[in-house]
């Protein structure tokens, strides 16, 4: 340990006086400040209390929705990365090719079409979509559980069919988002487990463990920790990319920045959402690679 | 109206649909190539600045890669296309009080698309910049190159070679990216495909064409790139 360490070489001493490049630097980093400055004052200056008591509630909902949003479409987009990826594994030939197309389309074409797609797109086939329903148990007036309310919530059986499904945006963001997202975490998966070495799978067959053991108690633990930052990369792009179901008339955070800005004509409702954007991003981001330090723990040296 | 087959709404001309998408996929196409020099050159700068020993330079770099990463990409794209005419009004207004200012939703779109585009594709230059060992350096200053000479004979065919794979998925997300600038009136592929799509009500038709049209791009680029890389590969080949 002590012997590598004297190795490593000195980082050579700090140029003394104004080379060229400082003065960039030091110019670049006047001018960010001056920005950040500028921001400031502007919010400062601008600081309307009758836009903040007006919106910032709305805000605070629309942030609720893109977490909702990012949070179910990445589970459900997980669940359904596994077949996906056991396709891409497989070796019949046409389980693989279909994989292959279902990724090729969903990370070759952009996340905005495959919304329209699913939002407007599947309004061209409303008849058919109504067609096919299946009862189920609905708690009817479910929102009037509230105590003071007196009218009765109750179940009952209703007929529900798919277009009850696909005609809120929500939920057609939500689908959307959840096969885009599976095309990518099928191919995150995939590196991950090719990742860990074939060995690994014949050491432990020769143990006598089966393959979905092997797959549960040697692989998954050694694939997850080289698909920890990539799942978190994903986790990040939704974030940000669930900034566009606003186009398609959900009221998330972007939502209801548009709205404010399309009420006051004020730049500060985009210069607000920005900062919440901005400040989720980092707050993943260092929270990934905390998680990364802690797991990877055992593989220092 | 009649009701139109799907093949006169997908004909050329005036009845038909696809000549407006076919012009739309070419803006499409003009709007990535415009952006893509401009994110290139703005990227390989933020990557040497990132590596620099100054770190007033690095904190400069890193704070544009953080900011322009972190902004949604529709965020940044509305920030710019609603604040610059404000910005922009209110510094004219000293010199000409009576003009207004509107910012051409191709150019805004490029500076964004540059903006976002730069910030990935300069974290691909940093890892390929240290993927190059400190001695290609010392061995191009030991014959007497100057530092500028160094990097381009030396250093960056190097890196282009290096950095090729991952400057590849920059352009792939450029290229879908693009589809974001029709939210703001740039008749792009995806903005001529839903204009049709209300006008004829097929929307799902319409739609599956702007998706294939951009996972047609999406292959000729896959197509383009793997020439350029057999064509560098041959570079390295004959050295």
């Amino acid at each position: 340990m002590s012997a590598t360490a004297t190795m490593v070489e000195r980082p050579p001493p700090r140029a003394r006086g104004w080379p060229r490049r400082r003065i960039a630097g030091y110019a670049l980093v006047c001018l960010w400040i001056l920005f950040g400055i500028g921001i400031v004052s502007y919010l400062f200056l601008a600081w309307n209390p009758d836009f903040f008591a007006k919106y910032a509630p709305a805000y605070l909902s629309g942030l609720g929705v893109t977490l909702a949003l990012v949070s179910i479409s990445m589970v459900l987009g997980a669940i359904l990365s596994v077949p996906v990826a056991y396709g891409r594994m497989s070796k019949n030939r046409i389980l693989s090719g279909l994989a292959y197309c279902y990724v090729y389309f969903f990370r070759g074409t952009p996340l905005l079409v495959q919304t329209y797609l699913v939002y407007y797109g599947l309004g061209s086939f409303r008849q058919e979509l109504s067609a096919v329903g299946f009862y189920m148990p609905v708690i009817s007036n479910w929102f009037q559980l509230l105590p003071h309310i007196s009218i009765p919530a109750g179940l009952t059986i209703e007929r529900v069919t798919l277009w009850d499904f696909f005609k809120d945006a929500f939920n057609c963001g939500v689908f959307a988002f959840a096969l885009n997202t599976a095309a990518y975490q099928a191919e995150i998966l995939r590196g991950a487990i090719e990742s860990v070495p074939r060995g690994q799978w014949e050491g432990a067959a020769s143990l006598g463990l089966h393959k979905l053991q092997t797959l549960r108690k040697i692989i998954l633990p050694q694939a997850l920790i080289v698909a920890l930052r990539p799942y978190g990369n994903e986790l990040i792009l939704m974030v940000k990319a669930s900034a566009i179901v606003a186009i398609i008339t959900v009221y998330d955070l972007m939502g209801n920045a548009k709205l404010a800005f399309a009420n006051s004509f004020d730049i500060q409702a985009y210069i607000w959402v920005a900062l919440v954007y901005l400040v989720m991003v980092e707050i993943l981001r260092h929270g990934v690679e905390w998680i990364e330090r802690r797991i990877t723990v055992h593989l220092k040296r | 109206m009649p009701a139109q087959s799907i093949w006169t709404l997908l004909s050329w001309g005036p009845e038909g649909w696809l000549d407006d998408i076919a012009y739309g996929a070419l803006i499409t196409i003009a709007l990535a190539l415009a952006t893509l020099p401009i994110g290139l050159a703005i990227g390989f700068f933020i990557a040497l600045a990132k590596q620099s020993e100054e770190p007033s330079l690095r904190l400069a770099a890193n704070i544009y890669t953080t900011v322009f990463r972190g902004l949604p990409e529709l965020v940044t794209l509305f920030l710019f296309f609603f604040g610059m005419p404000i910005l922009l009004q209110h510094l004219v207004r000293y010199f000409r009080p009576d003009t207004t200012i509107d910012v051409n939703s191709f150019v805004a779109g490029m500076i964004v698309l540059a903006l976002i585009f730069s910030s990935y594709a300069s974290e691909v230059f940093l890892s390929a910049f240290r993927a190059i060992p400190k001695g290609q350096y010392e061995g191009g200053y030991a014959i007497g190159l100057s530092n500028w000479l160094t990097m381009r004979k030396v250093i960056v065919p190097q890196l282009l070679r290096i950095a090729f794979p991952g400057l590849e998925n920059c352009w792939l997300s450029l290229l879908k990216d693009t589809s974001l600038v029709s939210v703001v009136g740039l008749a792009e592929t995806l903005r001529n495909a839903s204009i049709a799509a209300r006008v004829t009500k097929h929307a799902f038709l319409f739609f599956g064409v702007a998706s294939l049209v951009f996972l047609g791009l999406a292959v000729l680029s896959s197509f383009a790139t793997s020439a350029i890389l057999r064509s560098l590969g041959r570079q390295e080949a004959q050295r």
